[in-house]
């Protein structure tokens, strides 16, 4: 069985993986870090979303064998400590989830998205966040959230 | 799903001999469209090879002879964002931008775009009948929900259209593709690259077995002053094309000096007609002249039970995306409409 060594959350592993197991079932089933949601797990709704060397991959369409050396952060590795990641303060503030099942994806891909410095108007943000569904319809909210974030937060806090 | 094999290539060549050496080993890079349809069961690998470790050369590379080389193995994003694309070859980047997610651009290789599946509701189920995922089972589509489906260069045996917004440019500007296989290197030119379905749909394009995509190579001609991909669609990001045109223009005054206009979601590949683009040399850039162009691109279309608004709307799209051409900057995100 290949043998994966990578770093999650800031955190070394080394895992057996057979070569077909998701980056995100390795992240849940062998890691615990549940926070990570299987959504539809082919790549179309974003809830599956992590941050993979700093910019938002699917790791419902990854394979974990391929992520070898590979940097991965999830949404239990962006607060600091007992203070919370500004997107996530942010989405508590602008109500920006009911369910709260597309949050993590869609917190990991604001992330991504800001750090990635493309999507500047509102349109640009609507567009470049297109890839994570809500269900619930809280998009006003996470629209917000994000539009804050970016206004407010220093480019290189988020 | 079947389980399989996985193993690092060290090299292009290695990467070749481990895909031809095995009937059922394919290359994978950024898996975006590979692992999803082997977790809808379409496909069946017994190997997969990584072609990821690849990636030595630079993703962007100015060429001596003015033209670009865009490594196979880059990202869609860190192509689209390259400041010689943006800056070289806009109508590119807008085109790649214009397709999947931000996600999904992070991970989808250049070269894995151009071998990208076709999105047809009957290739996807396994039940129904599909000459592209089982040669001779007939298609559904056919006499089916064919909304999506082409509306030029179909045959009887497939009316499925191939999905790319980044080919769409990619045909309009003319590339090569540089290729490696068991037999050597050799280049195909995009004209080439896709093929039409005929009476063997299985077959997406001219690559041969054990072929790899090395390398993209742009000539230097980049439209960048007056381009314009125009994307119509279901929703207004995060879905594909009914009709999507990629059209580049040089002027001299009002006069169209040079054109190219490319078609996607119309057809089994990207739908170019040099015809329409010579029709349009020495005319004047207005609503009438695209509209003779379109007529020529279009000429032939046949529609099926729901997809014969296609070829009114993409007549429509051509003369609206001339017009765009003409004012770049007012382009709206994800490639919609501008006035």
């Amino acid at each position: 069985m290949p043998e994966l060594t990578f770093t999650v959350n800031k955190h070394p592993h080394t895992l057996q993986v057979l070569p077909w197991v998701s980056l995100l079932d390795a992240l849940r089933e062998r890691l615990g870090l549940m926070g990570t949601k299987k959504g539809c797990d082919h790549g179309q709704c974003g809830a599956c979303t992590v941050l993979c060397d700093g910019k938002r991959i699917l790791s419902c369409l990854t394979l974990a064998v391929m992520k070898a050396g590979a940097d991965i952060t999830t949404i239990e590795g962006i607060a600091s400590g007992d203070t919370l990641h500004p997107l996530q303060q942010a989405f508590i503030d602008h109500d920006a989830f009911q369910c709260g099942y597309c949050t993590p994806g869609q917190i990991c891909s604001a992330i991504g998205m800001l750090r990635e410095g493309k999507a500047h108007s509102e349109a640009e943000i609507k567009d470049a966040m297109s890839g994570n569904l809500c269900r619930c319809g809280a998009n006003k909210g996470i629209l917000e959230a994000i539009l804050q974030v970016k206004q407010t937060v220093p480019h290189e806090s988020i | 799903m079947n389980p399989f094999e996985y193993t690092r290539a060290g090299s292009i060549p290695e990467a070749v001999v481990a895909v031809s050496g095995e009937p059922n080993a394919c290359f994978v890079a950024g898996g975006t469209n590979l692992i999803d349809l082997w977790k809808y069961d379409l496909t069946h690998p017994d190997r997969l090879v990584d072609v990821n470790g690849l990636n030595t050369d630079k993703p962007v590379t100015e060429r001596p002879d003015g033209g670009v080389r865009l490594s196979a193995f880059a990202t869609n994003a860190t192509t689209a964002w390259h400041p010689i694309i943006e800056t070289r070859y806009p109508l590119l980047s807008k085109a790649i931008g214009a397709g999947a997610s931000g996600q999904i651009r992070n991970m989808a290789t250049n070269g894995g775009n151009l071998l990208q599946r076709t999105r047809c509701y009957y290739f996807y189920e396994p039940q129904a009948p599909c000459n592209k995922r089982t040669p001779g089972s007939g298609c559904g589509a056919l006499t089916g929900y064919n909304r999506i489906h082409a509306i030029l260069g179909q045959s009887d045996s497939c009316i499925a259209v191939f999905p790319s917004d980044m080919c769409v440019a990619l045909a309009a500007l003319k590339v090569v593709v540089q290729v490696s296989g068991p037999q050597g290197d050799r280049v195909i030119p995009f004209s080439e690259f896709h093929r039409l379905p005929g009476d063997h749909p299985e077959q997406d394009n001219t690559l041969q077995p054990g072929e790899l995509i090395t390398a993209i190579d742009l000539p230097e001609e980049g439209f960048a002053q007056n381009y314009s991909y125009l994307k119509l669609r279901d929703r207004h990001s995060y879905a594909f094309a009914l009709v999507s045109v990629a059209t580049g223009l040089i002027l001299e005054g009002d006069r169209i000096q040079e054109a190219r206009i490319a078609l996607g979601g119309v057809a089994h590949k990207p739908w170019r007609i040099p015809e329409a683009e010579g029709f349009l040399i020495g005319k004047p850039a207005t609503r009438e002249s695209f509209a003779g162009a379109a007529d020529i691109l279009l000429e032939g279309a046949k529609g099926y039970a729901h997809n014969s608004f296609k070829i009114d709307l993409a007549k429509r799209a051509i003369i609206r995306n001339g017009l765009m051409a003409l004012s770049p900057d007012t382009q709206l995100p994800g490639a919609r409409p501008s006035a």
